[in-house]
């Protein structure tokens, strides 16, 4: 059927959270009420990753973009758009009149953003097989099925350059190539989706939006290394990735893209989705292994690799969800198309999840080689409040921190590893001048500490004792020796662990003292906190000039430390006070100083 | 999660089948352990020692995942679960005092249940909702952009589903 007119709504995780479900069955009710069901198609797809603005709806072919949809908004769009053709502008993201504008390519946030990875999101039905078909879905099995030898699929793999999108950047065409080779009666294919790096969803939004993506890479990696059995690991805490996955891969049963005799062509492939129990360790892939054989999820030793002993001890590719979704558009566009895009070293796409302090957060696919200052401003839409940029960090608790000097520098794996910090999984949490380096330092410390499976001493001793020095800096009982002692327990650290955990693990605490060694001194010799974060380190003062006695925090104060005559300037007794901020966020005037 | 509380003889049938169905799968300690705390809401010593007889692994080894994975738990729990996210994002928009306020109205401490066993304290990691946050996720919900004053009527919204849903199971018995 044809249908006049599309409605797409998102149904990611962030915008169902705002309710994108529930403007989706008023669409279709009102749709139904006004009697326009057969001139309006109205579908719920992936991510559009322009999370800040959420929930968004999307109407074609006008390419109305509206932003920030309620759900009582959805009788107006029918009524107003559907039927009479008028625009609701107060919902449109650019309210200028200019048709070219508003298309969703022509927005700031999109134009600079090349799609390959999310190419899928927010434009099709992840919960219909046909629409992903429709979009050369299993074109690329196909052909490899029916004109491709298993070496002719490496062969295009290494034209293509992709590396491993999950941290590391091993070149993706190697593993494979490595766990072919290999003799054995089993083989297996494995999906890494337990992401876990604090600030980084871009696997969850790609098996949301686009879960047959990875069902047909998964295919195309079994019949090359010559395996028939996969699976997929993914956190619990991704209920509706998990669902879509199933979706998918009932549907792909049903098509005969998966099962016995994939396409008429003998392939055996099929698929199971294993659960992970909330253990960040996991993302490493031999402690992944150990999880999915039913073990307590601890890295073992390398060698043996996984591509030649992986799961229950049989050779095992594994691959993160983003490298896993390049694939099917390399086997079907070619290598050499893909490795036209990027850089010498880095080909292809990344994708980043932009959060923390900037106006537009959300997921952004780029050309490897595109600058930070690009991705910050001409996409991120610049800082919130109007505050001053002061780094970003990157690669979560294996990385490190990219200050304003060098936002200028075109991101790929070795100009990130050049600055001390790495790509990893793509987080990038920006941060603005009320943000303590120290105090991230230890943010990212506390949670390899937590995360450390302990089995291996330079991870578990080293990392504790190196996050009880920070603590004591950051309260103001550091010493000089602190920091010699922190660079020390580093280098042990990141030569001696097992495994990635705990040999990137300093990364964070070593690239905050390449770049902010002032904020460490200021804590250190001066008992100062610039950024007035950590709270031992802060003082609370009443501006006198600007109090007018009006006795508010006085009364908040928990522990009663502010006194003062009625309409005088109050006073703070500093041994008192217990730093907990009360007064400084009632006051009305301003007129509490934090320092 | 389930709150629902089953007999001695139903709570062993529950767990038989979800043994049964799911043992002969490679690896299957950990989805069994998985679907055993979701239909029973917590992992008892009993429990536990069921699924290592009929698996034929040692309890202490039983134990030993049990413990090393922070999604299971050998207590009961609240109804609701309250996860606050202290991943990266979350923390520089404000997490942490996100923490410190529902502690505060909740008056029990991270890992804790309050004493009528409606609410659970617990942090999270990134929950991937990071264009969020700072967010709070209760059960399966996610509640986004949190700011400490809006927590009293969050929880609230959680005492009367609970409310309504007694009313409506006295109703019917």
């Amino acid at each position: 059927m044809n249908f006049k007119q599309y409605i797409l709504v998102c149904g990611g995780t962030g915008c169902e959270s705002s309710k994108s479900d529930e403007i989706y069955r008023n669409l279709l009710s009102a749709a139904e009420s006004k009697d326009v069901k057969s001139d309006v198609q109205i579908l719920k797809t992936g991510c559009f990753g322009l999370c800040e603005k959420g929930p968004i709806v999307k109407v074609l072919p006008d390419e109305s973009f509206y932003v920030h949809v309620k759900p009582e908004d959805a009788t107006e769009i029918i009524e107003e758009h559907v039927i009479k053709g008028r625009e609701v502008k107060r919902l449109l993201y650019d309210t200028s009149d200019s048709k070219a504008n508003k298309a969703m390519e022509n927005l700031d946030f999109y134009q600079k953003q090349f799609r390959i990875v999310l190419r899928n999101c927010g434009v099709i039905n992840p919960e219909d097989i046909d629409e992903y078909i429709a979009r050369d879905g299993y074109a690329a099995l196909s052909k490899v099925l029916s004109e491709m030898t298993p070496d002719d699929v490496i062969a295009e793999l290494k034209i293509s350059g992709l590396r491993g999108r999950g941290g590391a950047g091993f070149p993706t065409w190697l593993k494979w190539n490595l766990t072919k080779e290999v003799e054995s009666d089993q083989k297996y294919v494995v999906c890494n989706a337990d992401e876990g790096d604090p600030g980084a969803y871009m696997d969850r939004s790609t098996l949301e939006g686009d879960p047959h993506s990875l069902i047909e890479a998964m295919a195309i990696a079994a019949y090359t290394i010559g395996a028939d059995y996969g699976y997929i690991y993914i956190r619990a805490e991704y209920p509706l990735a998990i669902n879509r996955l199933k979706i998918a891969m009932e549907q792909a049963r049903g098509y005969g893209l998966l099962g016995k005799d994939i396409l008429g062509s003998g392939f055996n492939f099929d698929l199971e989705i294993r659960l992970g129990a909330g253990a960040f360790v996991c993302g490493e892939e031999t402690a992944l292994i150990a999880s999915l054989e039913g073990e307590r999820g601890m890295p073992r030793p390398r060698p043996p690799f996984p591509s030649v002993k992986g799961v229950f001890g049989k050779p095992t590719v594994i691959n993160n969800v983003e490298t896993w979704a390049n694939v099917p558009v390399i086997l079907h566009k070619g290598g050499k198309w893909f490795a036209s895009i990027g850089t010498e070293d880095s080909k292809g796409t990344k994708v980043f999840a932009l959060t923390g302090k900037i106006n537009n957060s959300g997921l952004v696919e780029v050309p490897m080689g595109t600058t930070l200052r690009e991705i910050v401003y001409d996409i991120g839409g610049g800082i919130k409040d109007g505050k001053k940029f002061k780094a970003v960090q990157t690669g979560g608790p294996s990385g490190g921190v990219i200050t304003a000097d060098y936002i200028d520098t075109p991101i790929d794996y070795a100009s990130l590893q050049k600055l001390g910090s790495i790509m990893g999984s793509g987080g990038m949490i920006i941060m603005d001048e009320d943000d303590c380096m120290v105090d991230v330092a230890k943010f990212y410390l506390d949670f390899t500490v937590d995360e450390s499976c302990g089995k291996c001493a330079p991870c578990r001793v080293g990392g504790k004792t190196m996050l009880h020095l920070l603590e004591g800096i950051t309260k103001g009982k550091g010493t000089m020796d602190d920091i010699e002692k922190m660079k020390k327990i580093a280098l042990g650290m990141s030569k001696a662990s097992l495994c990635g955990l705990g040999q990137t693990a300093p990364n964070p605490v070593l690239s905050t003292l390449r770049y902010f060694e002032d904020e460490y001194l200021a804590h250190i010799q001066e008992k100062r906190c610039p950024a007035g974060k950590c709270k031992d380190l802060t003082v609370y003062e009443i501006i006198s000039d600007k109090c007018i006695g009006c006795g508010l925090c006085a009364r908040r104060c928990p522990v009663s430390c502010i006194s003062g005559e009625k309409r005088q300037p109050h006073v703070i007794d500093q041994e008192k006070c217990i730093k907990c901020g009360e007064c400084y966020s009632v006051c009305k005037f301003e007129a509490v100083s934090k320092k | 999660m389930s709150s629902t509380l089953y007999t001695p003889t139903e709570h062993q049938d529950l767990l038989m089948n979800i043994i049964e169905s799911l043992k002969e799968q490679k690896g299957a300690l950990i989805p069994i352990l998985q679907s055993a705390q979701d239909s029973l809401g917590y992992l008892s010593e009993e429990t536990l020692k069921t699924i290592s007889r009929e698996l034929s692994i040692p309890y202490s080894e039983v134990t030993g995942v049990v413990s090393f994975y922070s999604y299971f738990t050998t207590v009961p729990r609240g109804e609701f679960v309250v996860r606050v996210c202290l991943g990266t994002a979350c923390y520089v928009r404000g997490g942490k005092e996100v923490l410190e306020e529902l502690k505060k109205l909740l008056d029990i401490q991270v890992g804790d249940t309050t004493p009528d066993r409606l609410f659970s304290l617990e942090v999270g990691r990134c929950f991937g909702a990071c264009g969020l946050a700072p967010v709070v996720l209760v059960n399966d919900d996610i509640h986004q952009r949190v700011k400490p004053t809006e927590l009293a009527a969050i929880l609230a919204q959680y005492r009367v589903q609970h409310s309504e849903k007694e009313a409506a199971e006295g109703a019917s018995a």
